[in-house]
């Protein structure tokens, strides 16, 4: 139970941005959230790469060979959190656009699209 | 469909999701027992091939330089969207003078705000500099280095300094560094084609180890992706600060 | 309240398990908070403290990396975006309120 609560937090951390996404009146409200669940990946893929009594992989101070986490998933995550604020902010300009064209932040406001 | 409706279909969808994400989680080895062997390897022996100490930044941009090459190319196309999308969204305001002075109205920033941002504006840049300078030893690189930089502009912002700024057109200034970082990463990764390695090899000299100019490629690599991330973030800042202009001519 | 810290106090093995459980509770906190605070300016405030907490948790799985930029990106960039996208919005929004009410 112990060995898996932890990830437990990236299974909440998804649910409640999901529930935010879903319930959300604002746009910027719901790209906040997004980035919510974004994090829970984050944090789950962490989880996944640590090692009970490890360091983290610099090995500037300590020798090489002292047990270190996972330095794969730490690549991974740290390309993906810079990228994500500036999808973020893709997703933000977007919202603005909606807002120019139909007044209202509101997702529940915007127009359904005539063909 | 009504909110309630929705919310009720969420409910009941997300339990479901909530249960097969807990059941799949929990057949995951226990929360810090085993190691993958991939990283038991580099952890051994990357320092030893690469004279890098920091092994993550050596897995970014050696090992698994392919998707640092993605997510740059992710960067740049989301940083030339943003442009796009507010560019044209900077709208002529043609105010009356009544208007004008409605606007005027907002508050003057607060010396102590004043004083606080524009003496951190140094240190930062130093930090960030220092970040991306030794990512190749201790925890740092191109692109957390990068946004420690491209805080900068916000401070410079918040001190209400941003006119002076913007009078300078640093934006052809920060396009051009945005694509030297973004080609000069491309041009090295294939440089090693072009000399017979394979694509994205560390051809460079390696260095000793724990010395600043060691990693082979690595330096480069940092200073490449602080530059793309340095311009390409202040580029969607400055865009997002110009949105909000009172533009207070006559 | 006392039942999860008799728990952890129970179950840990060292300090550092103490730590870990008390940072991800923190997190978990305060990614319910961001969700319910339904104004977006209030959200951008707990939001920055929700990513200095996520800067803190990935630091305590010892991946200091990660960690620095997701300072700067969780606590900085994001509430600053979404502050400007907001006053935009609400700018614009006061502006066509005035043009409908001035006659023409």
């Amino acid at each position: 139970m112990r060995g898996t609560l932890p990830y437990a937090l990236a299974v909440w951390l998804f649910a409640v941005g999901l529930y935010g996404v879903v319930t959300s009146r604002n746009f910027v409200h719901m790209i906040m959230c997004l980035s919510i669940v974004q994090a829970a990946t984050y944090v789950l893929i962490l989880q996944v790469g640590y090692v009970r009594g490890a360091t983290a992989p610099i090995f500037f101070d300590v020798p090489v060979g002292t047990p270190a986490v996972d330095p794969v998933v730490q690549s991974l995550v740290l390309t993906d959190v810079v990228v994500g604020v500036v999808v973020g902010a893709l997703l933000l300009s977007l919202a603005l656009q909606a807002h120019k064209r139909t007044g209202t932040l509101d997702p529940n406001d915007l127009r359904t699209l005539v063909g | 469909m009504s909110p309630r409706v929705r919310l009720g279909m969420f409910v009941v969808g997300g339990i479901g999701l909530v249960a097969i994400l807990l059941w799949g989680v929990g057949g995951l080895p226990r929360f810090g027992s085993a190691e993958s062997r991939y990283a038991t390897y580099l952890n051994t022996h990357a320092v030893h091939q690469r004279h890098a100490t920091n092994v993550v930044s050596a897995v970014v941009f050696d090992y698994r330089g392919f998707d640092t090459l993605g997510e740059e190319f992710i960067l740049f196309a989301a940083v030339m969207g943003v442009t796009l999308l507010l560019r044209s969204q900077r709208e002529e305001h043609d105010d009356s003078p009544r208007d004008r002075a409605e606007a005027r109205r907002t508050a003057d920033t607060s010396d102590a705000v004043r004083v606080g941002t524009l003496a951190l504006i140094g240190p930062v840049w130093l930090l960030g500099l220092y970040v991306v300078a030794h990512g190749q030893l201790t925890p740092g690189g191109g692109f957390q280095g990068g946004v420690v930089l491209a805080a900068a502009p916000l401070l410079l912002f918040l001190a209400g300094r941003y006119l002076l700024v913007r009078n300078v057109h640093p934006m052809h200034a920060l396009d051009l560094a945005e694509g030297t970082g973004a080609g000069g990463f491309t041009v090295i990764a294939l440089l090693g084609a072009v000399i017979g390695a394979a694509v994205m090899a560390n051809f460079i000299g390696k260095g000793q180890v724990a010395s600043v100019f060691s990693g082979g490629t690595l330096p480069v690599f940092n200073l490449l992706v602080g530059l793309e991330v340095v311009a390409g973030v202040t580029l969607v800042l400055y865009e997002f600060m110009e949105q909000t202009l009172f533009v207070r001519g006559d | 309240m006392g039942a999860p810290v008799t728990a952890i106090i129970v179950a840990a093995r060292d300090a550092t398990d103490v730590v870990q459980a008390v940072v991800m509770l923190l997190v978990a906190a305060l990614g319910l908070a961001v969700v319910v605070t339904r104004e977006p300016v209030h959200q951008a405030m707990v939001f920055a403290i929700f990513g200095a907490a996520l800067a803190v948790l990935f630091l305590v799985v010892q991946a200091p990396d990660v960690a620095l930029s997701a300072i700067v990106v969780g606590a900085v960039a994001w509430p600053a975006m979404s502050l400007f996208t907001l006053a935009k919005a609400r700018e614009r929004d006061r502006r066509s309120g005035r043009e409908r009410e001035r006659p023409k």
